[in-house]
């Protein structure tokens, strides 16, 4: 389908969402494209998670409209296309899994309601598993794995349906080192198989090279939206280049607008350079 | 064996591997999504279905299918509103549904508390032959639902936003399973009474889930263990002569604690032993080359 095909693969048009009394997004409209790797950035509460809940339909509308694959998100079926990493402290519930069997569920969409699962899907679980470093420890319990493992385990339960666009909510948040750079190699991978990627970060880390668009949230709106690593001040935000480190509110103006003084971190570079 | 030839008890021990089958696949959801003592409030809803049946002449096992159902579907919808008056709202529900229970069968003609005591706490020796078959049907159906659509009702009680993400029917499945919770607890209801019921839906699934690794492994170990305590329970309160259900609940905790107990030994034993292989090298009068590298000092040897 033409159509689709040429269509965004997530978009935002004048997307307002309350929550409570509380306005959380305030008309934000944005455009993902096909193999665009987009890092959307912001400090704590300026409404990057309910962004991308609100583009996968979790989080419901107060006005404006999201889409996507170029369909409106309430009549969109398509979820095979979508791999969606959330948000988590870790991936175990009250009662014990294996790591094969949450990385599994994620093969659901491919697979059809009602459908016992194929020699396929058995191969793209163990293919997720595979990609993220896990293969081995497949049929050990989620819960004893570290914190960063378990989070590898929600990104293989993301690649088990083959998407076409992958949303990931800080999936670097509280994870080893090293789990962060398995990550990185995994999105690169992906990169190259030409997933488009939409990933919420509080700290961009070993992400920075694979990037290619930056958006900046702050209070709800999008404060900047385009080139991923321009030094300096970017809309309300002082993008360190050095560190790859976002740094919220940095000014001194009474209305957090930017005045011309970098935060903390500006002129410890300055001295640097 | 000699108790085989009494009819009422070939229809209790069917009976109780028709509840020790689907308790625990209906509960290992519920434990799943940290919500074991819903089962409990889903029984307390039942008592009014039961006491309509005895008010209005029908069959009080039909009516708390009915009852209990539309009270599940209540609290399935409190939960996935979510909030903080949700304890609240379900507190109401369970506690107005065991007290309307009593209120209406006291106005019964019957009016026996005889027949309430049967229905709190079981009486499985009076199982009738019809009980039997409409029990038989709804075992089944629960069955059919919460093994054959494991996969999709793992991930809703797993990951509910991803499940939903992933393009399964949340809702419809989320109301199927506190309708098949709701069928369950009044099929149980005969053989533990809806006081109990849920000791059989959660007290399996702890227990296996003790030692299994997996969600299928303490699924199938639960399913297994609570036909063996039903069955153990239903024959032992026969000779002994002690209420069924209760011998059951009573007889389930003891294998939680034994199981529990042993597990935990296992597991200390196997963290010595790894910890010996790995930082001690054995006192023995060859040791390994590879365990004699130099280890931590300060370890006591054994």
């Amino acid at each position: 389908m033409s159509v689709t095909e040429s269509a965004p693969v997530a978009a935002a048009e004048h997307a307002t969402v309350v929550l409570g009394e509380r306005p959380v997004l305030r008309d934000v409209s944005l455009s993902v494209t096909a193999g665009e790797v987009v890092a959307l950035l912001g400090s704590n509460g300026s409404g990057k998670s309910t962004l991308v809940r609100t583009l996968l339909g979790l989080v419901p509308l107060s006005g404006g409209s999201v889409s996507l694959f170029g369909t409106p998100t309430a009549r969109f079926g398509d979820w095979q296309r979508i791999g969606y990493v959330p948000q988590r402290a870790g991936a175990a519930t009250g009662v014990p899994a294996t790591v094969r069997e949450v990385v599994t569920s994620g093969r659901l969409a491919r697979r059809g309601f009602l459908r016992f699962a194929s020699a396929a899907d058995r191969a793209a679980v163990t293919d997720a598993l595979e990609t993220v470093g896990l293969a081995e420890r497949a049929r050990e319990r989620v819960s004893t794995l570290s914190g960063g493992q378990q989070q590898r385990v929600l990104i293989a339960r993301a690649l088990a349906g083959s998407p076409d666009l992958l949303v990931l909510d800080e999936p670097n948040a509280g994870v080893d080192a090293a789990s962060q750079r398995a990550f990185a190699e995994t999105v690169e991978r992906l990169v190259e198989r030409g997933t488009t990627l939409l990933v919420v970060l509080h700290e961009v880390g070993p992400l920075a090279e694979l990037i290619t668009r930056t958006i900046v949230l702050d209070h709800g709106r999008i404060t900047h939206d385009g080139a991923p690593w321009a030094d300096g001040h970017v809309g309300g935000y002082w993008i360190d280049t050095d560190r790859h480190h976002v740094h919220g509110n940095p000014t001194a103006s009474p209305h957090g607008e930017w005045d011309g003084v970098p935060d903390h971190a500006g002129p410890a570079k300055a001295v640097n350079r | 064996m000699s108790i085989l030839h009494y009819d009422f008890m070939v229809r209790a021990l069917i009976a109780s591997v028709l509840v020790g089958l689907t308790a625990p696949a209906v509960g290992i959801y519920l434990v799943q999504r940290r919500m074991s003592l819903v089962g409990d409030g889903i029984g307390h809803i039942a008592l009014t279905g039961v006491a309509l049946g005895f008010l209005t002449g029908q069959s009080p096992v039909i009516s708390a299918v009915v009852v209990a159902a539309l009270g599940a579907v209540a609290v399935e919808l409190i939960r996935s509103r979510g909030g903080a008056s949700g304890d609240v709202a379900l507190s109401l529900l369970f506690y107005g549904g065991i007290a309307g229970g009593v209120l209406l069968i006291s106005l019964a003609p019957s009016g026996g508390n005889v027949n309430l005591l049967g229905y709190l706490f079981g009486s499985l020796l009076t199982t009738a032959p019809s009980d039997l078959i409409v029990m038989g049907v709804l075992a089944v159906a629960v069955l059919l639902f919460t093994v054959g659509l494991r996969s999709w009702l793992f991930a809703i009680c797993h990951d509910e936003e991803f499940a939903r993400v992933s393009g399964v029917p949340v809702r419809l499945l989320n109301i199927l399973l506190a309708v098949s919770a709701a069928v369950t607890v009044t099929v149980a209801m005969r053989v533990v009474g809806v006081l109990l019921v849920s000791a059989l839906m959660v007290i399996p699934v702890a227990t296996a889930q003790q030692v299994a690794r997996g969600f299928v492994a303490t699924m199938a170990g639960a399913m297994g263990l609570s036909v063996a305590v039903a069955l153990t329970g239903a024959v032992g309160s026969f000779y002994l002569d002690v209420p069924s259900g209760a011998s059951i609940v009573v007889l389930a905790v003891l294998v939680f604690v034994v199981v529990t107990a042993v597990a935990a030994a296992v597991r200390v034993w196997q963290r010595r032993s790894a910890a010996s292989r790995s930082s001690l090298p054995a006192p023995a009068p060859l040791p390994d080359p590879v365990a004699a590298e130099p280890t931590g000092a300060g370890l006591p040897g054994r």
